[in-house]
């Protein structure tokens, strides 16, 4: 009786133990991940590496057109994607339409989240530089990208939106008002900060993305920074992948040099999403 | 209500619907642009030659169409990533829902966060200029690229997908439940394994598929680390081709349009796309279920 005691002691003792030491797998595995980076990487960030163009020779090689391509290609992605991506939410959540359209579109928008992103770049490819004749520009690009990170800006204001007190909109209701004026003047407002937080994330997802853009043939040599949404580009992933693809080890250092300014942008986009959802949970209180 | 307002309402309403179709329209368009690409392709190439054969050569001559060698490699990321990713995933979840204090849990759920969200292209770097040396150390006779190192990078990358859902599923457990075992005098250890982890094995097998079906959908980790060599093996340390890298390899060549090379493009993302939009229905309808049982 008692040795079945201090064995099941002892099976838990060593289960905790696993349990943690397991957990700590992740937290070691991303300290690992950032120091290789940075001790690779540093010896080539200066500020020439960030003004220059890219080259053959290594030590003058530079990601002045993988930076100008990427804030082009965000911005306007983001000028798609926001629009359409928060307005779908706010009609799924506030407009729930009867029947089984909406269902439809609630299924359908959690599948598409899990479409592999390559798929997207197929997509692009045949409909916008094919067809629609964009051929690999900026517009090309942005559009794809779009359509990849809508998923998760519809899914995430959802949740903001659906955080919004209904008595706000009773309260609106009470006094008259319409329901376009309670959606957009009341309901929307509130779910800002929440809808923001959301819509950062989803784009810091797409500076990190290359698989699509490499479809989409955006993998080009460029040395000269976008004037429209019509020109050829190159981001930062793309640079990066074209180093790290190379045998040469002076490229991969230039790759790590890239993923950390890559890392930087995107870590400081994820810090400014948290302090926004951080505040906005000290200011509505009802 | 004026007439005015009747109408901006109107107006508002159909803007607001055009824009909730464009997901819908994005669905279809993707199944009819692989559709139109795949059927040219399988007038010309058999669908048994394409699903059963061994030999996937379609840029040498002799051309050759059997897919299994990038089902292979595919399928040996996806095991090697959930050797990695399930363990430790769901370990975690444990650790998170069941152990840790909110210190920790306020350490671990950002740095899994920050795991979740470093772009593929990164990992495939890290993979290829860390993991592969390492490997080569411990066995010498590993190759430059191979399927070990990418597997091991896409399990890291989906473990913070499976911890975070088996952590929902594991914090949605009835208190009573746990309390009642704790009450009979059981260990954590047994109330883990004997009431929680039955009470939510559905959600645990979804979080499982969801992730799994991330790992099949990856790119660039395995492109950069795996290699591009297509060949029908289980050897872990040998040089492969994923689905996705053969993708990849095709779009970085000059291939002209309408060709037969391009079409396997298509070909291709079209058996990707079908196994992982059934992995994610089957994954989101367990998901779904639950979630409307528990309301």
């Amino acid at each position: 009786m008692i040795d079945k005691f201090k064995s099941r002691k002892r099976t838990e003792k060593i289960f905790r133990a696993a349990c943690f030491g397991l957990t700590f797998f992740s937290v070691l595995i991303l300290v690992v991940l950032l120091f290789h980076i940075t001790m690779t990487g540093h010896k080539y960030l200066s500020w020439e590496f960030l003004t220059n163009w890219p080259s053959r020779f290594p030590h003058k090689a530079g990601i002045k057109a993988g930076i100008w391509g990427t804030i082009w290609l965000i911005s306007i992605t983001a000028c798609i994607s926001i629009p359409i991506g928060v307005l779908s939410a706010l009609f799924l959540e506030e407009y729930k339409i009867r029947g089984k359209l909406g269902k439809v579109i609630e299924i359908n928008v959690a599948n598409l989240a899990g479409v592999p992103s390559i798929v997207y770049g197929l997509l692009g490819l045949t409909i916008f530089v094919r067809y629609c004749g964009f051929d690999r520009s900026l517009l090309s690009g942005a559009m794809t990208l779009s359509l990849l990170i809508m998923p998760v800006i519809i899914v995430s204001s959802r949740e903001a939106i659906k955080a919004v007190p209904d008595a706000i909109r009773f309260g609106a209701y009470a006094l008259g008002a319409s329901k376009y004026q309670v959606v957009f003047g009341h309901v929307l407002p509130i779910a800002l900060p929440g809808i923001l937080t959301g819509v950062i994330l989803a784009l810091s997802r797409a500076i990190g993305e290359t698989a699509p853009l490499i479809i989409i043939g955006a993998l080009t040599y460029i040395s000269y920074t976008p004037e429209s949404v019509m020109d050829e580009f190159t981001v930062l992933p793309l640079q990066i992948y074209n180093w790290a693809s190379r045998p040469n080890e002076e490229f991969h250092y230039l790759a790590a040099g890239g993923i950390i300014v890559l890392l930087a942008v995107m870590m400081s986009m994820n810090f400014i999403a948290v302090m926004i959802r951080q505040r906005a949970s000290k200011k509505v209180k009802l | 209500m004026t007439k005015k307002v009747k109408i901006i309402e109107f107006l508002v309403r159909g803007a607001l619907g055009i824009c909730a179709l464009v997901t819908l329209i994005t669905t279809i368009g993707i199944v009819l642009v692989l559709g139109s690409e795949t059927i040219p392709f399988f007038e010309e190439v058999s669908i048994t030659d394409f699903l059963f054969g061994t030999r996937w050569t379609p840029l040498l001559e002799p051309k050759s169409f059997g897919v299994l060698p990038l089902v292979s490699g595919t399928g040996m990321i996806m095991l090697g990533s959930a050797f990695i990713a399930l363990p430790v995933g769901i370990t975690t979840a444990v650790y998170l829902s069941e152990f840790s204090s909110l210190k920790m849990r306020a350490v671990i759920k950002p740095v899994l966060e920050v795991l979740a969200g470093i772009p593929t292209i990164v990992y495939g770097y890290f993979a290829l200029t860390f993991i592969t040396p390492i490997l080569k150390i411990i066995f010498p006779q590993t190759e430059v690229f191979n399927a070990a190192s990418g597997a091991i990078v896409v399990g890291i990358m989906v473990l913070p997908m499976v911890a975070s859902l088996c952590d929902d599923a594991f914090q949605s457990v009835p208190k009573a439940l746990k309390e009642g075992g704790y009450a009979l005098g059981a260990t954590s250890f047994e109330v883990i394994g004997q009431v929680i982890i039955p009470h939510s094995a559905s959600r645990i097998l979804a979080a499982f598929i969801l992730a799994l079906s991330r790992a099949i959908g990856e790119t660039m980790a395995v492109t950069l680390a795996s290699g591009a060599n297509a060949q029908f093996t289980f050897s872990p340390l040998q040089s492969i081709q994923t689905m996705t890298a053969y993708i990849v390899q095709v779009s970085l060549g000059d291939t002209p349009q309408g060709g037969i090379e391009y079409k396997t493009c298509f070909a291709v993302g079209s058996l990707l796309f079908l196994i992982t939009l059934t992995m994610n229905v089957v994954g989101q309808s367990i998901l779904f279920r639950y979630r409307r049982s528990s309301k």
